[in-house]
């Protein structure tokens, strides 16, 4: 099988699966007063810093947590409360469930956020606005910087769900100027199961969604998962940026642009490892069944637990229309490779020319 | 041989799954999300898919084959859904799983068969596919209380070519779970579904009416000669034939009286004595399995009855269709032609006025 749905979940990074496998094999709980308790401490505030380092944020910004989307769900919990909230058009289920009833900032053709929009919202009382650092569906790269300085001008916070961004791109959380950042551990090769919110030292004391007994300085409750944040640790110091996979990624955008494709979100600035294809005409779902049966894993639209393909939210906010629902998501791996490539590049070839008809 | 089974989660379409997988071919299974069942349960935060899509993955997990879950709501909501609503409130009594194996089984999924380069389509229906010279033909099942042929007449000939019903044969239903229970799968036990799929606890005249509100407003009950014996609470509560929410209307002037009307433009349910009836029904949308010309055969026009003997002749829209004795035909339903166990092809029901 040839994996190339990396924005789903990265395949483990060897550094990570031995950091896993160190913690399994010790005891302790963080929490606890003796040597085995200390130790177990000792691991987790490691990891801890490691993440802080990597993402250029002081030790003590960092609240783990079970993953990117309890950060989204915290984010909006602690920062949102008594505010507007603002979420981009084209943002994850993780903060659009979180944000019930938010204004819609809208994007643009290529999948942009239009600032100009955000300026207008944030007129009035105070807003927590959220924008991802990098789309999942598509890879196009949100102007979080540009958008993090206007909130702050308006008094507004910003939370910026950074989970595919993270470790492929270059990231300082200091240096963006954003309240809140959300990671999660497998979108960067680490084991499920961790991730985190990093927070800004001018950000409120924070009221837990789960209170229990007040590890994570009270932030969140529960015995942190320490095999799970190590591996997350160590995956994060090896995640060292994927432009090694851009010129993979752009031979398959041509191979599939030849065999009748059109690439979305092409003119905006893009992960280096995510192509969203539209095979215009195909439905989605049947251009992934197609190429699974084909031995390769690609996948469409935000998977349902259900497992059916659900239609594009992304897409549609992009104006699509009916191309929303026949694009695919290509997403390279960290350990992709020529072979990879090429295999897919075929496939698609004949997956396409099977599949192909005049759009009606 | 690559073959798409539709898979519903039931036993029925699981065993297919199992038999052919065992048979050696190359199975791909495919289950049609309909509807949202969350939404359709009326439970808050239920998931959308369901039990029975959860039971066909956990099927073709035991098989160790490929399953994929399609999201055919819309086209359900439109052809299926719409379609029997509108029927309804036509004062007719539509068969909304004719409809669905039309469009959704037979013509979407079977184009995605095709497109995934399946030779065939499979399906759990209890039907028999008969090979000949001159091409595959329907048949009924071997088990007469599990026939599904009257569900099927509007395949196509290109369709039956195209499908295949491995459980035609079986001589019941509890030769098929033993087969389940055989092959180690999980749902061998589990219950047979009821009624309607997308009607949840059978109260379908809210399914109705939520889309056509039309369909239940409140009118007269009138006998033949234009007596009001009564008032009812929307056409789309009434079947041709059927005595059920009459009321005292059911006995009125001391003879029993059951629905022989439905006069949607009115909204008037027109009753009168259960042995009137016509002796010629006209049908549209006729579907030919056989080379259509003036026949002599047996037809039923419900689901569960005896076929009786009928004259049927192609007309330029459809067919009509002479009874020998009268009978009292529910327009919507269909009316589907046999020589012996062979379907010969079958039409709707259509007002006779």
């Amino acid at each position: 099988m040839i994996y190339l749905d990396a924005n789903a979940t990265e395949p483990l990074r060897p550094a990570a699966q031995a950091a896993v496998l160190a913690a399994l094999a010790g005891v302790g709980n963080p929490s606890s007063v003796h040597a085995a308790g200390r130790a177990a401490r000792r691991r987790l505030e490691d990891a801890r810093e490691a993440i802080a380092t990597r993402f250029g944020a002081p030790p003590g910004a960092v609240v783990f947590t079970s993953g990117g989307t309890e950060a989204d769900a915290l984010a909006v919990h602690a920062l949102g409360r008594g505010r507007r909230l603002i979420v981009g058009a084209t943002e994850h289920d993780a903060i659009r469930a979180a944000a019930p009833g938010a204004a819609i900032l809208r994007v643009g053709r290529d999948g942009v956020a239009d600032l100009g929009a955000l300026r207008d919202l944030l007129e009035g009382p105070p807003a927590l606005v959220c924008l991802m650092a990098a789309n999942n569906e598509t890879g196009v790269l949100q102007p979080v910087a540009e958008a993090a300085a206007l909130c702050r001008a308006r008094g507004a916070r910003l939370h910026v769900d950074a989970v595919q961004a993270a470790g492929r791109i270059a990231l300082d959380f200091a240096g963006l100027g954003a309240d809140s950042l959300a990671l999660s551990s497998h979108k960067l090769g680490g084991p499920a199961g961790a991730g985190a919110l990093l927070l800004a030292p001018a950000a409120p004391d924070l009221t837990p969604l789960i209170a229990g007994g007040g590890q994570e300085r009270g932030r969140r409750g529960g015995t942190p998962p320490l095999p799970a944040i190590a591996g997350f640790a160590a995956a994060a110091a090896e995640a060292g940026g994927a432009d090694r996979l851009a010129p993979l990624r752009d031979a398959i955008e041509r191979a599939a642009v030849a065999a009748g494709a059109v690439v979305i979100g092409a003119a905006a600035p893009r992960l280096p490892n995510t192509t969203c294809l539209a095979l215009p005409g195909v439905r989605a779902e049947t251009q992934v069944i197609a190429l699974d049966l084909a031995g390769i894993a690609v996948s469409a639209g935000a998977a349902c637990s259900s497992g059916k393909v659900a239609r594009s939210h992304v897409l549609d906010a992009m104006g699509l229309g009916p191309l929303a629902g026949e694009a695919i998501r290509v997403s390279l791996p960290w350990s992709a490779t020529e072979a990879d490539v090429a295999a897919f590049a075929a496939a698609y070839r004949q997956v396409a020319e099977r599949l192909a008809r005049v759009p009606a | 041989m690559r073959v798409l089974v539709a898979m519903s989660g039931g036993v029925d379409s699981s065993t297919v799954a199992g038999l052919l997988a065992e048979a050696g071919h190359t199975v791909i299974g495919v289950t049609l999300q309909l509807y949202d069942f969350g939404a359709a349960s009326g439970r808050k935060g239920a998931c959308c898919a369901g039990q029975d899509i959860f039971d066909a993955r956990r099927v073709a997990d035991h098989l160790g084959i490929p399953h994929y879950v399609i999201d055919a709501e819309a086209r359900f909501r439109d052809a299926v859904i719409a379609d029997f609503a509108a029927s309804y409130a036509a004062g007719e009594t539509p068969v909304p799983c004719v409809r669905c194996n039309q469009t959704v089984k037979f013509h979407d999924l079977a184009t995605l068969a095709r497109d995934l380069g399946c030779e065939r389509m499979a399906t759990g229906h209890y039907v028999r596919r008969v090979d000949t010279p001159a091409g595959a033909e329907l048949h009924r099942a071997r088990d007469p209380a599990r026939d599904q042929s009257w569900f099927l007449f509007a395949t196509t000939p290109a369709q039956l070519e195209f499908s295949l019903f491995p459980l035609g044969d079986m001589p019941d239903k509890d030769a098929v779970r033993r087969e389940a229970a055989r092959l180690g799968l999980p749902v061998a036990a589990k219950p047979d579904s009821q009624d309607i799929c997308f009607v949840p606890a059978g109260s379908y005249a809210e399914v109705v009416g939520r889309l056509r509100p039309d369909a239940l407003t409140p009118g007269e009950i009138v006998t033949e000669a234009g007596e009001v014996v009564g008032r009812h609470d929307g056409v789309a509560r009434y079947t041709v034939g059927q005595a059920r929410r009459l009321g005292a209307a059911a006995r009125a002037g001391g003879a029993r009286r059951v629905v022989v009307g439905l006069d949607a433009a009115r909204r008037r349910v027109v009753v009168g004595s259960p042995d009137a009836g016509r002796r010629v029904v006209r049908l549209r949308e006729m579907n030919w399995l056989a080379e259509p010309r003036p026949r002599r055969c047996t037809a039923k026009l419900r689901a569960r009855e005896a076929p009786q003997a009928v004259e049927v002749m192609p007309t330029a829209d459809g067919a009509e269709v002479r009874l020998a004795a009268p009978a009292l035909a529910a327009p919507g339903q269909a009316c589907v032609f046999y020589d012996e166990s062979r379907v010969l092809g079958g039409g709707f029901i259509l007002a006779p006025w």
